[in-house]
């Protein structure tokens, strides 16, 4: 008997019984389900939840794989007391594909997956049981997600408990996937930032093992770009080495190319809105623009704690920390994200245009794409209300018009 | 028919009976002010980031709610209707300030950590609401037991969000470090184990309450609102 009756018996078996949605849910992320519409609208389309997820996934892929080299890249150069000289990417490629920059990465990278993914989905088939509706998909994507926005060194039971906390109040309580109001993984991702800050910034989590050997003779440092800028300090990497992705930072944030890769595969598909990715962008030019343009004025001297952030060249915020990550697979979220055509241009733009905001004025939060993405979640059915209304108000002056 | 009436209201309730009983432990439970009747709210989430100071709280709220209740309900034939909230505020007002007094008498450090919210207890919701809703319409013993009852319900909910916080957010009850020394690294702290610095905010506060009125509504279906 093959793998696909042998489920299909044991969902036969238990239909109606306490586990039927555990075992449904195996059934039917391996195999397309065996059952028809009986009535109404036969809408037929491959692309269902689950391939949506799944399809989000493999444009993620990608960055996960990169993320897992980087750590050991990382690793080694710290040890090695600074990055090899950057000349050109291909010819960097040999400092970056090797064996054991592998091995470190699969240490580390792995134990994270494996964590957000174990629990993440034990409360969901938990919560389907005592609720007694099919499992939902939601976590696929965001299981992927949280190994990526976190820094490499984040303890296990800290990402246990930030998932549990994450599905559970995040999502579950609204009523699960689809209900929710935040994006799930960024609720994770702020709360073990404000749980536990120490182990979110600074410049001991980012490298492998750099928090061991903090106040040693071999204490290295492993500062993220946009922490050097918060502290004025001089950048490490050039931002060619930021677009290639050849910097500390989250394990999946650091490579925009790889990113824009992933970008490419969601709008292609048609699963992530272009609309959203394009207006963030368009939002983050402006704001840096406008801080170009005080600095250029003479307005924020030197002195100035903020100027390093503001001098920065408006392009480059694309470049550095998770704005490309966050922008183009969290902020594209379909269901804590606007509905509306015309609100996903105004919800894209708040977002990068308040990220790259927090970013430069709050040098403690130097992650501005997570609270800007939170907070445009809350207001994203406020935009979408205001959308919908002006459209009823042109309509009804429109039929005013006719009538008079 | 006159007759029998007069006869039950003179015929004497024990000072217990099941209704003096039920005014008491209603509110601590299917009609706790916090997590029923959501009242009291600023202060659950402002002062529980310690259990000490939750309890001082609980402990204060009890005797002006108790106390007030009792003198409103004395004054009830008395006080015009239409300067009640005058009255209701002077009677509040005078028992917070004893409140103020001996707690910066005798617990100076715990006053100065309650700082504002000692005050304030003039605006918690769950007093005004108590005086207007029970004692202008009830005897003074019913109305020291009504007090009681809901002062207790909203330190019970006090307590417990009190209780989470401080264990999970420094490590301490009462200031006991019970989870072993965090900078000599002794007990849970040596495996790894770090303070939840979260949990010492006001954001985790209400989700502690909001985590308590989901267990209460799940164990008792008839509390959710259709």
């Amino acid at each position: 008997m093959s793998l696909k009756d042998k489920l299909h018996n044991l969902k036969e078996q238990y239909k109606g019984k306490k586990m039927a949605p555990a075992f449904n849910a195996i059934h039917t992320f391996l195999y397309l389900p065996n059952e028809t519409t009986h009535s109404g609208s036969h809408v037929r389309g491959a692309d269902d939840l689950k391939r949506t997820m799944n399809m989000v996934i493999i444009a993620m892929v990608p960055c996960l794989i990169w993320g897992m080299f980087n750590a050991g890249y990382q690793h080694y150069s710290a040890i090695a007391g600074g990055t090899p000289e950057f000349i050109s990417f291909f010819d960097h490629l040999k400092y970056f594909f090797t064996l054991d920059n592998l091995l470190i990465g699969a240490k580390k990278v792995l134990p994270l997956v494996i964590v957000s993914y174990v629990v993440g989905l034990a409360i969901e088939f938990l919560f389907a049981v005592i609720k007694k509706h099919e499992v939902e998909e939601g976590y696929l994507v965001t299981g992927m997600l949280v190994p990526l926005i976190v820094p490499v060194d984040t303890p296990l039971w800290m990402l246990t408990i930030a998932v549990a906390f994450g599905v559970v109040i995040g999502k579950e309580v609204f009523g699960g996937t689809g209900m929710n109001i935040l994006n799930p993984a960024l609720t994770i991702r702020a709360f073990l930032f404000f749980a536990y800050p120490t182990w979110m910034s600074g410049d001991k989590v980012w490298v492998h093992d750099a928090v061991n050997r903090a106040g040693t003779p071999d204490a290295i440092s492993g500062e993220t770009m946009l922490g050097m800028l918060a502290q004025k300090k001089e950048l490490a990497y050039g931002i060619d080495e930021a677009f290639f992705g050849f910097i500390p930072g989250s394990v999946g944030e650091t490579s925009t190319l790889l990113i824009i890769i992933g970008a490419a595969i969601l709008i292609f598909t048609k699963i992530a809105s272009w609309r959203i990715i394009l207006s963030g962008v368009v939002g983050a030019l402006v704001m840096g623009l406008i801080f170009n343009g005080v600095t250029a004025q003479g307005w924020i001297t030197e002195g100035s704690k903020f100027y390093a952030l503001m001098n920065l060249p408006f392009w480059h915020h694309l470049l550095i920390g998770g704005f490309a990550f966050g922008i183009t697979f969290m902020a594209t979220d379909p269901v804590s994200g606007a509905q509306t055509t015309k609100g996903k241009w105004w919800y894209g733009f708040l977002i990068g245009f308040f990220a790259v905001m927090i970013r430069v004025f709050n040098p403690a939060y130097p992650e501005g794409i997570m609270l800007a993405i939170l907070l445009m979640n809350v207001f994203a059915p406020t935009i979408d209300h205001y959308v919908v209304q002006g459209n009823v108000n042109k309509r009804l002056k429109r039929l005013k018009v006719k009538t008079a | 028919m006159a007759e029998v009436a007069e006869k039950q209201v003179k015929q004497k309730e024990p000072l217990f009976s099941k209704k003096n009983k039920g005014l008491m432990t209603d509110p601590l439970f299917d009609n706790n002010p916090i997590t029923i009747q959501v009242l009291g709210i600023c202060s659950a989430l402002a002062i529980t980031a310690q259990l000490k100071a939750s309890i001082v709280m609980a402990l204060a709220v009890m005797f002006v709610l108790a106390m007030g209740n009792v003198v409103i309900s004395l004054m009830r034939n008395i006080i015009p209707s239409k300067i009640r909230i005058i009255v209701q505020l002077v009677v509040v007002a005078t028992l917070v300030i004893i409140v103020d007094l001996v707690l910066k008498a005798f617990a100076y450090e715990l006053s100065k950590q309650l700082s504002v919210f000692v005050g304030l207890i003039i605006t918690n919701c769950i007093i005004m609401g108590r005086f207007e809703a029970f004692a202008l319409g009830n005897g003074p013993w019913k109305s020291f037991l009504d007090g009681i009852g809901n002062a207790a319900g909203y330190g019970l909910i006090l307590i417990i969000v009190g209780f989470f916080r401080e264990l999970l957010g420094s490590g301490t009850l009462l200031g006991f470090k019970i989870l072993g020394d965090p900078i000599e690294k002794t007990g849970l702290y040596a495996i790894g184990y770090e303070n939840n610095g979260f949990m010492l905010l006001a954001p985790m506060a209400l989700i502690t309450v909001g985590i308590i009125i989901w267990i209460q509504r799940s164990r008792n279906q008839s509390l959710i609102e259709s």
